[in-house]
């Protein structure tokens, strides 16, 4: 199967300042992708540079193909259709995304007028649809309510509305529910899992909350300082990552039942993106860490079918291991 | 068990609020019949999510505002008037973290001085001590000497709340109100200052009282958790057997909200409706709107917090200490 995205080799840098390294991701139709890693770890910037959403004095390179056709730095005609049209977005300060002085009926018809073409009553029954779709109750009346007027719940139930609006093949969600209470998130994430099975949608989820991640993605790729570290299966992942980051990552993860134990804590903190260790950007942090991993950064490799890793400790292992299979 | 260090009884606190420029005032009603023992030494985890009144608790623990009901009582005496020598000298005893540490601390001074700041307020020691004092509460929080020479704006987010930790052991304290200290932290830094707490507390025979929406984080933490909504304790039992068995139909949501990585979302309760509004509060218990198994009773009957087995207190009709227990 074609994959839906493919990003190769995609660099971002600001003011000289390199921020995003080489990310290679394909994404799937319909699959639902969990991406995770700190801040600063280039999450969101990979999507919003391959959506051309970065200020013009960012320095994006690399390869961005949508069903194989090349989106990054395409004409802002294309680009028009493909953001909110084939891939739309949705954020995690769902407040300042909506106009507060407009109704929630204009912004929304906004959205389909700009990406349907719907006009009169098909457009307004169509606004309906999508509301009541996201479980907003009395959709009918509510469409003429301004944004203040919502729970912080129920306005991103209406950005997911407008997100749908161009009926995208890929709805990108950054950190959907950071800014919620526990049992608002847990609402949102099964909204978003509901209406991503109901219409075939691929989802990429970025969230610094590994559990939000693995609960609802089919695959996670974990990042850190502008680069893939691993990319695993999310229950292989959670089970048994390979990377020494991902296990910390993990390990710093207090447990809600059996015993406590201490957590292992990952010493120091992330890297400056201008100050960036030479070889693995995670070495200074590492347990594990070696002579030869200050010397070059290792590549993301396969050390199963649909694992990759970037860690020159995983592949020495799975040499070793191809070695004792080949004897 | 030890007596209690800090003891809270029944304590309300209620806010005007308007309506509009010329609405009529209603009271919000943040804090309502709160009651709180902390013995020495123990952490007691205090969850809920915005709007339960769980930093309103926190600050009338600490004194920073008195309660119009009930009362707070420190080390077996009641908190002293403000502004008097001897609710100083009990202030100098207690202490808070907050969540945003770029906020708590004054970008405009080198974080050392910041650090001997309360030392100098409380006339503790000769400057040289304070000096030293200084540095070996840099040491305590595993940062050094020339750390305490910068300015909070070039400390990283983790740097910064150890800054904030520092300055609230500086006098010593024996009890620490921690409001949400590591939400603001990405996971690497935030297990670091989790086991740092842990540590420094296990070493000083700290008193906490912390503060968080994060069960993880509190369970981890914690001898004690009380979950509260809408203003009042809903739960309140032992951190681990809370979290494995909850009783309150809330605390069965929230738990069951906690995303675990390895676990698959199915079965989950999701709870319908919108987090409450604390100046709209439902009759009866505050929870029914959004409870599953809510009966007529819960709309127009308060549910008291009451035992129902070991150290466990629910406020619900329908939790009572033999059926849950048998059924169980």
């Amino acid at each position: 199967m074609a994959p839906l995205v493919n990003i190769a080799g995609l660099s971002v840098a600001f003011s000289g300042v390199p921020v995003l390294r080489g990310v290679d991701l394909t994404l799937h139709k319909g699959e639902a992708l969990g991406l995770v890693g700190e801040s600063g770890s280039g999450k969101s910037v990979t999507w919003l540079a391959a959506l051309g959403l970065l200020p013009r004095h960012a320095q994006v390179s690399g390869k961005v193909t949508l069903e194989g056709r090349e989106i990054l730095g395409a004409p802002a005609t294309e680009l028009d259709r493909v953001r909110g049209g084939r891939i739309a977005m949705i954020f995690q300060d769902p407040a300042s995304s909506l106009n507060p002085v407009l109704t929630i009926r204009r912004q929304l018809c906004e959205a389909l007028a700009l990406h349907r073409n719907l006009q009169g009553i098909a457009l307004k029954a169509e606004a309906r649809r999508l509301l009541d779709l996201v479980g907003i109750p009395d959709a009918g009346r509510r469409l003429d309510a301004y944004p203040h007027e919502f729970s912080g719940g129920q306005v991103q139930r209406i950005m997911i509305a407008m997100a749908l609006a161009g009926n995208p093949d890929l709805l990108i969600a950054d950190e959907p529910t950071t800014a919620l209470d526990a049992t608002i998130q847990a609402q949102i994430l099964e909204l978003l899992s509901t209406v991503r099975r109901e219409l075939g949608m691929a989802l990429v989820l970025i969230s610094h909350d590994l559990g939000v991640v693995a609960e609802n993605c089919d695959r996670v790729a974990v990042m850190y300082a502008g680069r893939i570290v691993e990319e695993a299966p999310s229950n292989q992942l959670f089970a048994d990552p390979a990377h020494p980051y991902a296990q910390g990552l993990i390990g710093a993860l207090p447990p809600l039942d059996g015993p406590r134990r201490r957590l292992t804590a990952i010493p120091g903190t992330v890297p400056d993106p201008a100050k960036m260790p030479g070889g693995c950007a995670f070495a200074p942090r590492c347990a594990l860490a070696s002579e030869s991993c200050g010397l070059a950064a290792p590549s993301l490799a396969p050390i199963a079918d649909d694992r990759r890793v970037a860690c020159i400790r995983a592949e020495a292992s799975r040499r070793a291991l191809l070695g004792i299979a080949a004897e | 068990m030890s007596p209690p260090l800090v003891e809270v009884s029944a304590i309300s606190r209620s806010y005007a609020m308007r309506s509009g420029m010329f609405g009529r005032a209603t009271a919000v009603h943040a804090v309502d019949g709160v009651s709180l023992a902390i013995a020495k030494g123990q952490t007691l985890g205090l969850v809920g999510e915005s709007g339960s009144g769980k930093s309103t608790t926190g600050r009338i623990v600490l004194g920073l505002e008195p309660p119009d009901r009930g009362e707070v009582r420190f080390d077996g005496k009641p908190m002293a008037m403000p502004a008097t020598a001897a609710w100083r000298a009990q202030r100098a005893r207690m202490q808070m973290i907050f969540q945003d540490p770029l906020g708590a601390l004054d970008r405009r001074l080198p974080v050392a001085t910041q650090i001997r700041e309360p030392l100098d307020i409380h006339g503790i020691g000769t400057p040289a001590d304070r000096e030293e004092r200084v540095r070996e509460l840099l040491r305590a929080v595993e940062l050094t000497p020339a750390h305490g020479a910068r300015y909070p704006g070039a400390l990283s987010g983790g740097q910064r709340q150890r800054i904030v930790l520092a300055r609230a052991l500086a006098t010593k304290p024996d009890f620490l109100v921690c409001d949400e200290p590591v939400s603001a932290l990405d996971v690497s830094i935030q297990s670091q200052v989790v086991n740092l707490l842990c540590d420094l507390q296990a070493e000083l025979s700290l008193t906490l009282l912390f503060i968080s929406h994060d069960l993880r984080v509190v369970r981890q933490i914690s001898n004690v958790v009380a979950v509260m909504y809408l203003g009042r304790i809903v739960e309140i039992g032992s951190a681990d057997d809370l979290f494995a068995r909850p009783e309150h139909p809330y605390t069965q949501a929230l738990v069951s909200a906690s995303p675990a990585p390895g676990r698959r979302s199915a079965g989950r309760i999701v709870l319908a409706g919108d987090p409450p509004n604390p100046a709209a509060r439902p009759q009866g218990c505050a929870f029914h709107p959004r409870c599953p198994r809510a009966i007529a009773r819960c709309a127009s009957e308060v549910p008291a917090l009451s035992v129902v087995g070991g150290d466990r207190q629910v406020a619900c009709h329908l939790v009572t200490g033999a059926q849950t227990r048998d059924a169980a």
